[in-house]
């Protein structure tokens, strides 16, 4: 590099520095409260000087079933999330301002509410003699109550509502991005809606799919709270065992060798997904 | 096929964008519509394309009435102003598109492509993506897939507009060239006067929502019909003269010889047609000016000139190599023109 090219590199590299000062803080910040805790639980799954803890939690076979379950679980709420998601983003880009407004905030109300409360307020409507089962008797149509809590189905109507907004942001800014020309074009050139839709809009919003996918998938397979209040012990999901190891068995190094387990597959989805969005045509144009 | 407009209406809650627009495209014709930007001439291809329902009026393409038919069954090609090709589809998948959409076989597709990309000189781009093409290059695939089915009528929104002048002075001859070859019903948008005059078989000037005049662009340069078509089209010089008994009185010029009626009249006088100095002596119409600016433009030089007795003109006076230097600013010049160069711009 010539001096004069030096030159001008110098207040680039300054401005760089300067904005990372700035950013040093919240850096030490995610270091000391975040990076530090995490190695430390790691590092007690092999205190014993052997990779036992890790073998037992990744291979034993009750506690793969729970990570396969949690699997499970987590792609059938990806999937709920997705189709209900969806149709909701393609409103939003579509809807007059008002509805524009009132959609974003019945979208973002629940980030408002805590996730506690939310699932508490789906144990009242759920239960036994809870607002659905009271109304479906009153009206007639069932003569015993339903059984819609402490199972699957309850554990999954309480996720996806926790994590909807994931799903439907990251779609909305896709579809907000692609040019409105396109779909016109489409239909120009002799395309149905459904065609023009299924040949361009869709295939140039899965970049926002893809994130959406990855953010739900991830949150959902360290769910704690739902599963534990709405499943009622009958749902058991990873964050669940790794709590009981903490708290009622005190067992902390097999808790720390879980939580591996868990980041691992984690890590491993988020890969995965980087790799499906970056190769070919799903990267956003 | 023969488009034809009648009485088209659109308002935007209070804003009219058309007040309607009557207006005839012959079979085979190249027609432009001309306009500032906000008079409307979008809506009006929008209306054609079949993107917005006018709320009045009658969209005729050939023998059908159009004005409800849902865009996809129109058969109506259009280039965008930004070309609007599908990012993720390749060149040759966006020129196939409006084939597939027609469910014609995949081997007259792969045929029809093939042809449609070499008569654009594409042959070989049909792997690329869009984003890996040049601006002029992507408007070449935007027009191959715009003529590829054959549609009954060619819509072109401003498809020059994004790209450099030597790129775009090329591309708009090679639009003329093809558009004649297949006799394509044509209808051009565009804000750029000079595109217009160079491409149109017949220009349609239009402002605030509607047509204000439709000649050949012979006719709207030499005949404007109104001081906003005599602005708009080309450089002008209108003069505020009075008229009395067939004499229009122009400040510092003295009287023409003009069929015009008595009272105030605005006479257009281009700027081509003003001489100077040696070619001034034979005008019948002389003044003296002086020189305020002069632009030296390689054919010819633009010079401001302010009148003695009367209003500034705009003169463009040709160059040939042997000629001596223009004048400078400041000099002293006569000026003149023939009345027969005077057009009458109607009132109103």
């Amino acid at each position: 590099m010539s001096s004069r090219e030096a030159d001008r590199a110098a207040p680039a590299r300054r401005h760089e520095r300067v904005l990372l000062l700035l950013a040093l803080p919240a850096l030490l910040l995610l270091l000391l409260l975040f990076a530090w805790p995490v190695l430390r639980l790691l590092s007690m799954s092999v205190s014993d000087g052997s990779l036992a803890q890790i073998e037992r939690a990744a291979f034993d076979e009750l506690y793969l079933a729970v990570l396969l379950d949690s699997l499970k679980i987590a792609g059938m709420v990806t999937l709920l999330c997705l189709c209900l998601a969806y149709p909701v983003a393609l409103w939003l880009t579509r809807a007059s301002r008002l509805g524009l407004a009132l959609g974003m905030f019945a979208l973002l109300l629940p980030f408002w509410t805590s996730v506690l409360v939310r699932t508490y307020a789906w144990m009242v409507l759920l239960g036994r003699n809870g607002v659905v089962n009271r109304m479906l008797r009153d009206w007639g149509l069932i003569e015993f109550p339903l059984p819609l809590l402490h199972n699957l189905g309850g554990v999954l109507v309480g996720m996806v509502h926790v994590l909807l907004p994931y799903m439907v942001l990251p779609i909305y800014a896709a579809l907000l991005r692609i040019d409105p020309d396109l779909s016109r074009a489409a239909e120009g050139l002799g395309a149905s809606r459904m065609r023009a839709f299924l040949r361009v809009v869709l295939p140039l919003s899965m970049a926002g799919v893809a994130a959406g996918c990855a953010l739900v998938f991830v949150l959902a397979l360290g769910f704690f709270i739902t599963p534990a209040l709405l499943g009622g012990g009958r749902v058991i999901m990873i964050a669940m065992l790794i709590e009981q190891q903490v708290r009622e068995l005190l067992d902390w190094p097999f808790a720390a060798a879980l939580s591996a387990v868990l980041l691992a597959v984690t890590l491993l989805v988020y890969a995965g997904i980087g790799r499906l969005t970056k190769g070919g045509r799903l990267a956003a144009p | 096929m023969r488009l034809a407009l009648s009485g088209i209406v659109k308002r935007f809650g209070a804003v009219t964008a058309l007040a309607g627009v009557d207006l005839d495209v012959e079979e085979g014709e190249f027609l432009t519509i001309l306009g500032p930007s906000g008079s409307g001439k979008t809506t009006l291809l929008k209306a054609v394309a079949g993107f917005e329902l006018p709320d009045k009026g009658q969209i005729r393409l050939g023998a059908q009435d159009v004005t409800l038919t849902e865009a996809r069954h129109r058969n109506v090609g259009m280039v965008f102003q930004n070309y609007a090709l599908f990012p993720h589809l390749t060149v040759a998948e966006n020129v196939a598109f409006p084939l597939q959409m027609r469910r014609i076989p995949g081997a007259e597709i792969t045929r029809r492509v093939a042809e449609a990309l070499a008569t654009v000189e594409l042959g070989g781009y049909e792997a690329r993506l869009p984003r890996q093409l040049s601006g002029g290059q992507q408007q070449r695939v935007a027009l191959a897939r715009a003529v590829i089915f054959g549609p009954a009528l060619l819509l072109l929104d401003e498809p020059f507009g994004a790209l450099d002048r030597k790129l775009r002075e090329s591309l708009q001859l090679e639009v003329r060239r093809l558009q004649r070859r297949l006799r394509l019903t044509t209808l051009f948008i565009t804000h750029d006067q000079e595109e217009a005059l160079i491409m149109s078989d017949r220009i349609a000037v239009m402002n605030a929502g509607l047509i204000q005049q439709v000649g050949t662009p012979a006719e709207v340069y030499d005949r404007p019909v109104s001081r906003f078509v005599a602005n708009f089209i080309g450089e002008s010089n209108l003069l505020e003269a009075t008229a009395a008994g067939g004499l229009a009185e122009v400040p510092g010029f003295g009287g023409l010889s003009l069929p015009v009626p008595d009272g105030p009249a605005t006479l257009l006088l281009r700027p081509e047609a003003l001489r100077l100095e040696a070619q001034a002596q034979s005008a019948p119409c002389q003044a003296q000016a002086v020189v305020l600016e002069t632009v030296f433009l390689g054919l010819s030089v633009k010079l401001r000139l302010r009148t003695d007795a009367g209003p500034d003109l705009l003169a463009r006076i040709p160059l040939r190599p042997s000629d001596p230097a223009p004048m400078a600013e400041g000099a002293r010049v006569l000026v003149g023109f023939h009345p027969e160069d005077v057009h009458v711009v109607p009132r109103g």
